[in-house]
């Protein structure tokens, strides 16, 4: 199935737009999760008009698959540009699976300070949650079979590729 | 045997870190890399990441060292490892206890690492050869042998003022012969490419054919610094007055203490490096070490850094292997 | 007894005579070489086709550890194992507990030899009291027990006039002094050659300068007091010319060299293996090329085992805090052999230093294939392939590079005063 994911990122937009206004919350600030979370919540910040730069997290030291894996290869380190403590945040992802990438990312900007609360914004949805975490504003949702995987690339274009794992 | 058969898995990772000769430039990169995305966990509210969460480093120092221990200690504990600090010259060598024997007893507490110092060169070495498989080995010092932690911590405070090792100018001043920290940095900055790496000294401080370790030997201090991007200052030891090595720490200052007068020698923009402890007017005189160029407390917030890297690839390694 | 071995190929380098033929011994004496003796029956014959017949070689310095030690080794084990290496004649180092510097402690280790069965042991007994380099020990009483030379090992003598003057007692009692000559200074705190290699691993250097030093200091003194003096282990090129200078002057000196000195160099230590860790230190490729040189011209006399056993532990501990030493009697003939393979020297010469020439140091019989001559021998298969390993070594002593590696030569059998001392029970 092919999405339109500029126009699914707009709607989120308004949805998200609504849900601050009925919570009462005037200064959010945004955090992306590397690297495809990043690239949704930087469209999501024109969106929303927020003048303040993104936060990005990078959660390879907060994963809890280090005894199987090691460390990540990755580069950049994560980037949180404001002081967190009391901040409404808006944490925003590409794609909501089993919810541990969102469950470190939580931890990660803990050792941060103490937010006032956290929304979770999610590009898609997928089957497979393993943690109890649920997003508040979602794109869309996919239905995957079993052994189907989505990757979400970029950043100048965002389009959704889904790979079936070799057996 | 090469140093680097022991130290690197057969996939070509860190399983120990005993010396840095023979490593490959892209593992010392890859260690400067991941320094630095570990920098910026010290400048947080909680200074801590889950990574090493329920691992056990145990420091076994042989020999006392209150600061090195504390950066391993803090640089564990910024993994969230636990660590376990055994000060062993004081307990069971003292009986009589052999060395292997220690080690047997600390295995059975079920550590995932050790973090060595010890006052014979080869130490780390023999305590890597000797430890059940599942224990890594950090060199924390050995004898004059390495430290290379140190080495690296060194390497990555010049990067990070100097970017590009293949142009530099690098002077190591001072009691060269009995330094681990100057072996470990002449290794490092061989490997990163450093064109122009050079040792000053007094003969008795330079260490018979060190030029076979890709150095210039200089005797004179002022034609030794002369266009020097990096200045490193080496600890001198009052054993060396003893042991008839030089006259007297004063005569040691004029010729080769570090000065202000002298720096105007080097490059404009050089920085001065010391592994610490200072001596201050001795090897480095107190307007230097704390003048503008100094770059010396830097040396000890990487240091952190540098440490949680080499911990975490390491860890990693062991974890990789394990699975695999 | 009348014992017949023949097919062997004879070499004994006191004559030159190398040729396949039949060796005849008849009351621990050699009989005849070369052809049968007219009108006489064997009561043994020995088949030792493809073997080499050689005399037996001696060892200058041995540590059997025994008394003191036995838990690296004992007399006993090691005599059997020099006999199982080709040696009828090993030299007991003074470094026991007790000391070997009273008459007592020969008689013990003589007695306990006797009973082994295997090479002849003699004794070095110590230059000076508790080898502590203070006072003289008692040079007669020691020489009645038995001893064949006085020394104080490894453990240099610091005042020069105590060395002085122990020289002068010993030329009086007329017995050799072995010197292993290093400066007390220049060799206390070190290691490992002085070089590239100790600069690199961090570990105190010996400059050979601490060698050459004592070589011509003890010359010197020697030479006042009239004493004949032996150097054990020389290690450094420049040692050679003063003792060729000295015995071209018509001095009393001889000098051997460790078969690990001509083997190994200082770079074998790679990181920190302590089986190589040896007193004196390895040296330079150009020091061992030196060595191997003296020895095919003669200028070095000797080739010793220097045969040093090791518990495990002594061994299990990082380099510097290692006992020095290699266990040396199993591996001597293959690595022997292995010098004349890579050209070092020619055969006659390896066994004329390892059997000739020390017999001629110590003035005793033996070291040739010469009718009326002691019946000390080796038979040895040059060709043979073996594995080095704790069931294949005879000391106890597994304190070696070679462990765990395939080795190209054995003893098959060892006779001293024309008694079997040792024979391979299982022939590969």
């Amino acid at each position: 199935m092919q999405y339109d994911i500029e126009a699914l990122i707009h709607t989120m937009a308004e949805q998200l737009q609504t849900r601050l206004v009925a919570a009462g919350i005037s200064s959010p600030a945004l955090v992306g999760i590397r690297t495809g979370g990043v690239w949704v919540a930087e469209r999501l910040r024109a969106h929303l008009g927020l003048a303040e730069p993104l936060g990005e997290l990078n959660i390879a030291f907060y994963r809890d698959d280090f005894s199987r894996i090691g460390i990540h290869p990755t580069v950049e380190p994560s980037v949180l540009p404001f002081d967190v403590d009391g901040r409404d945040l808006i944490l925003v992802d590409d794609i909501l699976y089993t919810g541990r990438t969102v469950r470190a990312a939580m931890n990660e900007i803990f050792d941060y300070g103490r937010p006032r609360s956290i929304q979770l914004v999610v590009l898609f949805d997928r089957s497979g949650r393993e943690l109890p975490i649920e997003a508040q504003v979602v794109g869309a949702h996919l239905s995957l079979q079993p052994g189907e995987h989505a990757k979400l690339t970029g950043p100048s274009s965002l389009s959704l590729e889904i790979h079936r794992a070799r057996a | 045997m090469s140093a680097a058969d022991i130290q690197l898995d057969d996939q070509g990772r860190l399983r120990h870190f005993i010396a840095i000769e023979g490593l490959p430039r892209a593992l010392l990169t890859q260690i400067l890399d991941n320094a630095e995305r570990f920098a910026p966990v010290g400048d947080r509210t909680v200074k801590k990441v889950p990574l090493l969460r329920g691992r056990t480093v145990a420091n076994l120092f042989f020999e006392p060292s209150t600061r090195t221990r504390t950066t391993f200690d803090l640089a564990a504990k910024r993994l969230s490892a636990d660590v376990l600090n055994l000060n062993i010259e004081a307990s069971s060598t003292k009986k009589g206890e052999s060395l292997a024997d220690t080690l047997r007893n600390l295995e059975a507490m079920q550590c995932d690492m050790f973090v060595v110092r010890h006052q014979v060169s080869g130490a780390a070495h023999f305590i890597a050869q000797q430890v059940a498989p599942y224990i890594s080995v950090i060199n924390g010092g050995d004898g004059r042998h390495e430290h290379p932690t140190q080495g690296m911590l060194d390497a990555f405070t010049i990067r990070r003022h100097k970017q590009d090792f293949t142009r530099l100018k690098i002077a190591i001043v001072g009691d060269v012969a009995h330094s681990r920290v100057a072996r470990s940095n002449i290794q490092a900055l061989k490997i990163l490419g450093v064109p122009d790496l050079r040792v000053v000294g007094p003969k008795t401080l330079i260490p018979p054919a060190i030029d076979a370790m890709g150095v210039t030997v200089y005797d004179d201090l002022d034609e030794g610094i002369r266009d020097c991007d990096v200045v490193i200052t080496l600890r001198l030891q009052q054993e060396r007055m003893q042991s008839a090595l030089l006259p007297s720490a004063h005569e040691y200052f004029r010729e080769y203490g570090l000065t202000a007068d002298r720096m105007r020698l080097a490059a404009p923009d050089a920085i001065v490096m010391h592994p610490g402890p200072i001596n201050r007017g001795v090897e480095i005189d107190s307007a230097v070490a704390d003048g503008a160029q100094s770059v010396i407390l830097q040396q000890v917030t990487y240091g952190i850094a540098v440490r949680m890297a080499v911990m975490a690839m390491i860890l990693g390694s062991q974890a990789q292997a394990g699975a695999a | 007894m009348r014992l017949r071995i023949h097919g062997g190929r004879l070499i004994d380098p006191s004559s030159g005579h190398d040729a396949v033929g039949e060796l005849w011994i008849e009351d621990g004496l050699i009989l005849s070489l070369g052809r049968a003796p007219r009108g006489l029956k064997a009561d043994e014959s020995f088949d030792a086709r493809g073997l080499v017949v050689a005399p037996g070689f001696v060892d200058l310095g041995s540590h059997l550890r025994d008394p003191g030690f036995e838990h690296k080794a004992t007399v006993v084990r090691e005599a059997r194992a020099a006999a199982a290496s080709g040696f009828t004649t090993v030299c007991c180092t003074p470094d026991t507990d007790p000391v070997i510097d009273n008459a007592a402690v020969v008689e013990h280790i003589t007695k306990r030899a006797a009973d082994a069965g295997g090479a002849r042991v003699l004794c070095l007994g110590a230059l000076t009291v508790g080898l502590e380099g203070q006072v003289l020990s008692a040079m007669h009483a020691l020489k009645a027990a038995g001893v064949v030379g006085l020394t104080n090992l490894e453990r240099a003598i610091k005042d020069t006039a105590v060395l002085k003057h122990a020289l002068a007692y010993a030329a009086s009692a007329e017995l050799t002094v072995f010197l292993q000559p290093e400066d007390y200074w220049l060799g206390r705190q070190g290691q490992i050659h002085e070089g590239a290699v100790s600069t690199r691993l961090g570990i105190p250097g010996i400059p050979a300068a601490a060698e050459v030093i004592a070589v011509h200091r003890d010359l010197t003194l020697a030479a006042a007091a009239d004493a004949r003096v032996h150097f054990c282990r020389i290690s450094a090129a420049d040692s050679v010319k003063p003792i060729a200078d000295a015995r071209r002057r018509g001095q009393a000196v001889s000098a051997d060299v460790s078969l690990a000195h001509l083997s190994f160099t200082v770079d074998d230590i790679g990181h920190y293996d302590p089986n190589f860790y040896v007193r004196p230190p390895l040296r330079a490729a150009s020091d061992r090329s030196a060595l191997r040189k003296a020895v095919k011209a003669g200028a070095i006399d000797a080739i010793s085992a220097g045969h040093e056993p090791h518990d495990g532990d002594a061994k299990a501990a990082p380099f510097g805090v290692t006992e020095p030493g290699m266990s040396t009697f199993d591996t001597f003939l293959p690595a022997l052999l292995a010098q004349v393979a890579a050209g070092a020297f020619d055969l006659p010469t390896a066994l004329a230093a390892a059997s000739t020439r020390p017999h001629q140091i110590l003035g005793r019989d033996g070291g040739r294939l010469v009718p009326g001559s002691v019946a000390d021998l080796t038979l040895f298969d040059p060709a043979c392939q073996w594995q080095a390993n704790a069931e294949t070594l005879h000391s106890s002593g597994l304190n070696t590079p070679y462990l765990n590696q395939t080795l190209t030569g054995r003893v098959v059998a060892t006779l001293v005063g024309g008694q079997w001392a040792y024979r391979n029970s299982s022939p590969v």
